[in-house]
């Protein structure tokens, strides 16, 4: 399928029509292309597509349970995490690459795990405010399910 | 003050529903401009100078024709010579040159082919010779005595027609005697500063997809104005308006900076050779390389003040570098001095060209250097009297009638209630943590109005599409649902807020000047003020009462006395749709106006930060941003505009500038080398919405897009005046720059 120089964007968004993942700067510089690749985070414009051969891919799409939006989706729905929306998909994906490895992330964590990806509308505030709504949410249903 | 000032109580205004478009950008569904393929796509690619001003000797295009895949070739020769006084004859130029190229980045050739790989290499084999001209690369060159024309196609507006210049306008304000308020004055400061290019920095690159055929071309892209792009695209092709049509993507951040266009003609007229759609993306590179930034500038500012605090007299000389074509900087950049009384006042502003990247709007444009350069002054008088800066500012505010720079009396205005309420605030009223100082600034924009239409049809079951012409840039389908919603007394959610394309709306101008949710606001809340005389009227005919005798109440028709339904309640909006078809038939309005009256919008901004003396690098640990947002129809929008704009304007104080090397081209073009602000570079932005209506809009509203980005320069110059003693003249204040004036103590 995919050439050998094409990258994991291109054939994400070429081939499987998976346009959820952007391009914003296409040398790793700005997530927005961000994908968790074997579960972690990675820009895919720097990763060939045929590296993915036989690797689990979660992109934007992969989110969300059905209808039901993960709670990263719902937190930045209601805290208006999001302006342009662009950055958004980049960032759902860093933020649940984080709060998959530290449940329980500082404000400063947070921040941290999110500088790989640029946003130029909302100047994070509010993207640090849903990642943290978002954590106390699936700490919530994690010690209920417990 | 905060909400208070605003006595109406609304029932939907000033709540924070989850956006219409919101769902589809969290679930990857969104499509932006890059997202669209068609049928039968080809791919293009730019060749763009690899210098800053040349003559164009010879392009060959020969090999790259002939290669694999290739379907078409464009260079200037297939675009109409528009006349030299044409508005759109720079845009034109920009778009493709012709004989000549202006900046390292300019567009001279193009290609398309049936994949990017093909249409990339073809491009590369395009062969252009080249003569090199004298390129201008910066202000003082731009406006040394007998320097050579970065662009001989710019003449000096608003004169009487002379030779070409390198300034694109020259603006001399005069009120008062500033020589002899000067001469009385007992504090006199007077500062140099400098501010590098920096760029609007959206995160999607410019792209669209035209198709070409039937004497049509059939764009879409994103920007912040379709009917602009149509207009402009019309242009360059030499056709028509009505044979462009715009469809609008979803917009990935414009700034300002997707208010022109770049790419749209090339497409076009790719896809009228090959006859395919043709599809163009910039990259990153070309976003910066060829793409609007926000001009540099040269200022030089003096203050007069008496020992009490009173301002008496300002004298200004500006100087904005906009790039290879004229643009009204320098102009707009005097109308944006408006913060103070300033019975004294003297200001000399220029537009000057130079061989770099046509400058583009960049959220409240021009402001944010004048305002850097006046609020540091302002800011050393009062350390110099010994007064809180706040309390200093709040003695010269401007108030309703006091004049700005350009000599317009102000309409109602809010800087004292910012002031006083970031002097109210907790940051202020308490101290910085410790080891960091504080700093504020104010900042203003004047905001515009501009032409808009909306189209509200009801649907039979009740809901109501809310149909315009402004692109979305920033939540505003939320606010124009929210206006319906309180206007006809429906549920927000029972909205479907949509952006029509160039065929399927009225005009509307661009989403620029913090002017949608204010003009085509208003355009939206007239469509359903007329919806309403429309629902009394149906009302009236199924209740067997006289139109006058129904009122509108919560979404419900009520005529007291008469009841409405069969069980005498009032009749609601969705019972009045449900018989619509028997009644008169469908129920639908549309309205469209010039609007006047834009409210300016002023704001006050205060920062506390460190400064490591080793490094130079400043850390911010806290920031509150206050604004008059008139009335915040949708507070969370509102106030992810004020955060935006403090952040880029943090970006812009310490990180962003264009760097050119001594032959003008660009060398951090790219988003490592050019840094804007990330998550860790911040503290939590703090907010103040402060509510002056605007009278002229029928819920107040003001427009809050811009004015943010404007005080975080002098905010943060302020604050680290006050942690070191120094102040920075020249912007970014990045840690090399730091450094070395703490070195020169």
């Amino acid at each position: 399928m995919s050439a050998d120089s094409t990258s994991l964007l291109d054939a994400l968004r070429d081939e499987l029509g998976l346009i959820g993942t952007k391009e914003g700067c296409g040398t790793g510089d700005c997530g927005s292309c961000s994908v968790l690749f074997d579960g972690k985070l990675n820009c895919s414009c720097l990763i060939l597509a045929p590296e993915a051969e036989g690797r689990e891919i979660v992109t934007v799409e992969g989110i969300a349970d059905g209808d039901q939006l993960h709670p990263l989706q719902q937190t930045f729905l209601e805290g208006a995490a999001l302006q342009c929306g662009v950055c958004t998909p980049g960032f759902l994906v860093a933020a649940k690459a984080l709060l998959d490895e530290n449940p329980d992330p500082t404000e400063t964590e947070i921040r941290y795990g999110l500088a790989g990806n640029l946003c130029r509308c909302t100047g994070y505030d509010k993207i640090v405010r849903a990642v943290q709504e978002a954590a106390v949410q699936l700490k919530t249903t994690s010690e209920q399910g417990a | 003050m905060t909400a208070t000032e605003n006595p109406t109580n609304y029932k939907w205004i000033g709540t924070r529903p989850i956006r219409h478009d919101g769902f589809d950008k969290v679930v990857g569904k969104a499509r932006f401009a890059a997202d669209l393929n068609l049928p039968g796509q080809l791919h293009g690619s730019i060749v763009r100078s690899p210098h800053a001003h040349a003559k164009v000797v010879s392009i060959d295009t020969s090999a790259a024709e002939a290669m694999p895949g290739v379907k078409a070739v464009v260079t200037g020769d297939d675009f109409p010579a528009l006349d030299p006084t044409h508005p759109n004859f720079d845009t034109a130029v920009n778009c493709m040159a012709r004989g000549e190229v202006f900046y390292n980045g300019h567009a001279i050739a193009a290609v398309t082919a049936t994949t990017r790989e093909e249409a990339k290499a073809a491009a590369a084999a395009i062969e252009v010779e080249y003569e090199l001209l004298p390129a201008i690369l910066s202000i003082a060159d731009s406006m040394a005595e007998g320097a050579p024309l970065a662009n001989s196609n710019n003449y000096t507006r608003f004169v009487p027609p002379g030779d070409p210049s390198n300034l694109a306008t020259v603006t001399n304000l005069d009120r008062g005697d500033v020589d002899q308020a000067m001469a009385d004055a007992d504090v006199v400061v007077e500062m140099g500063f400098d501010c590098a290019h920096v760029h609007q920095g959206y995160i999607e690159p410019h792209a669209c997809v035209v198709d070409s055929g039937d004497g049509k071309a059939n764009v879409w892209c994103s920007s912040q104005g379709h009917f602009r792009v149509r207009s402009m695209t019309a242009d360059v092709l030499g056709v028509e308006n009505s044979k462009v049509k715009v469809t609008p993507a979803e917009i990935g951040g414009g700034f300002g900076g997707k208010t022109t266009i770049y790419l749209e003609p090339i497409a076009a007229k790719l896809s009228e050779k090959s006859g395919r759609p043709v599809k163009l993306v910039m990259s990153r590179e070309e976003v910066l390389r060829a793409s609007g930034p926000a001009p540099s500038a040269e200022l030089r500012i003096k203050v007069g003040a008496t020992n009490d605090g009173e301002l008496t007299a300002i004298d200004g000389w500006m100087a904005y570098g906009v790039g290879a074509f004229g643009d009204m900087a320098g102009l707009i950049g005097a109308m944006s001095v408006a913060s103070y009384k300033f019975p004294n006042l003297r200001m000399e502003t220029y537009t000057a060209l130079t061989n770099t990247p046509k400058s583009a709007a960049y959220r409240a444009p021009s402001a944010p250097h004048a305002a850097w350069a006046i609020e540091s002054v302002v800011d050393e008088i009062a350390s110099e009297l010994g007064m809180d800066p706040i309390d200093l500012r709040l003695k010269n505010a401007a108030v309703e009638g006091d004049l700005t720079a350009m000599g317009m009396p102000h309409p109602k205005v809010g800087l004292v209630e910012c002031l006083e309420a970031m002097k109210a605030s907790g940051h202020y009223q308490s101290e910085p943590v410790e080891g960091a100082s504080r700093g504020m600034a104010v900042g203003f924009w004047f905001n515009i109005g501009e032409e808009s239409s909306a189209t509200v049809n009801l649907n039979e079951d009740g809901t109501a599409n809310v149909i315009t012409g402004s692109p979305d840039i920033g939540g505003s389908r939320a606010s124009m649902a929210l206006m319906a919603a309180e206007t006809l007394g429906i549920d927000v959610y029972s909205i479907t807020p949509i952006v029509a394309d160039t065929e399927s709306v009225g005009f509307t101008d661009v989403t620029e000047g913090s002017r949608a949710t204010f003009a085509t606001g208003k355009a939206v809340v007239e469509a359903c003020e007329d919806l309403i005389g429309q629902l009394k009227a149906r009302a009236a005919t199924i209740m067997g009462v006289e139109v006058d005798e129904v009122a509108w109440v919560d979404g419900a028709a009520v005529s007291p006395g008469h009841g409405g339904g069969e069980s005498g309640e009032p009749l609601t909006l969705a019972q009045i749709t449900a018989q619509a078809k028997r009644t008169g038939g469908p129920l639908t309005a549309t309205a469209s106006l010039n609007a006047a009256g834009a409210g300016p919008s002023f704001a006050v901004h205060c920062a506390d930060l460190k400064v490591d003396e080793e490094t130079g690098e400043t850390e911010i640990v806290r920031y509150t941003a206050v604004q008059d947002a008139g009335t915040a129809i949708h507070p969370s929008y509102v106030e992810g505009q004020m955060q935006g704009g403090s952040v880029q304007g943090i970006g812009w104080a310490l990180n962003e500038e264009y760097i050119y090397d001594a032959n003008g081209a660009m060398e951090n073009a790219s988003f490592l080398d050019y840094r804007i602000p990330v998550a860790s570079d911040l503290p939590l932005i703090e907010t103040i919405i402060v509510e002056v209506p605007n009278p002229a809009h029928p819920y107040g509203v003001r427009g809050v897009g811009e004015t943010g980005i404007v005080p975080p320069m002098a905010t943060i110059g302020n604050a680290i005046k006050a942690a070191t003693g120094v102040r920075m003249t020249s912007l970014p204040m990045s840690p090399p720059k730091v450094l070395k004036k703490l070195n020169e103590r």
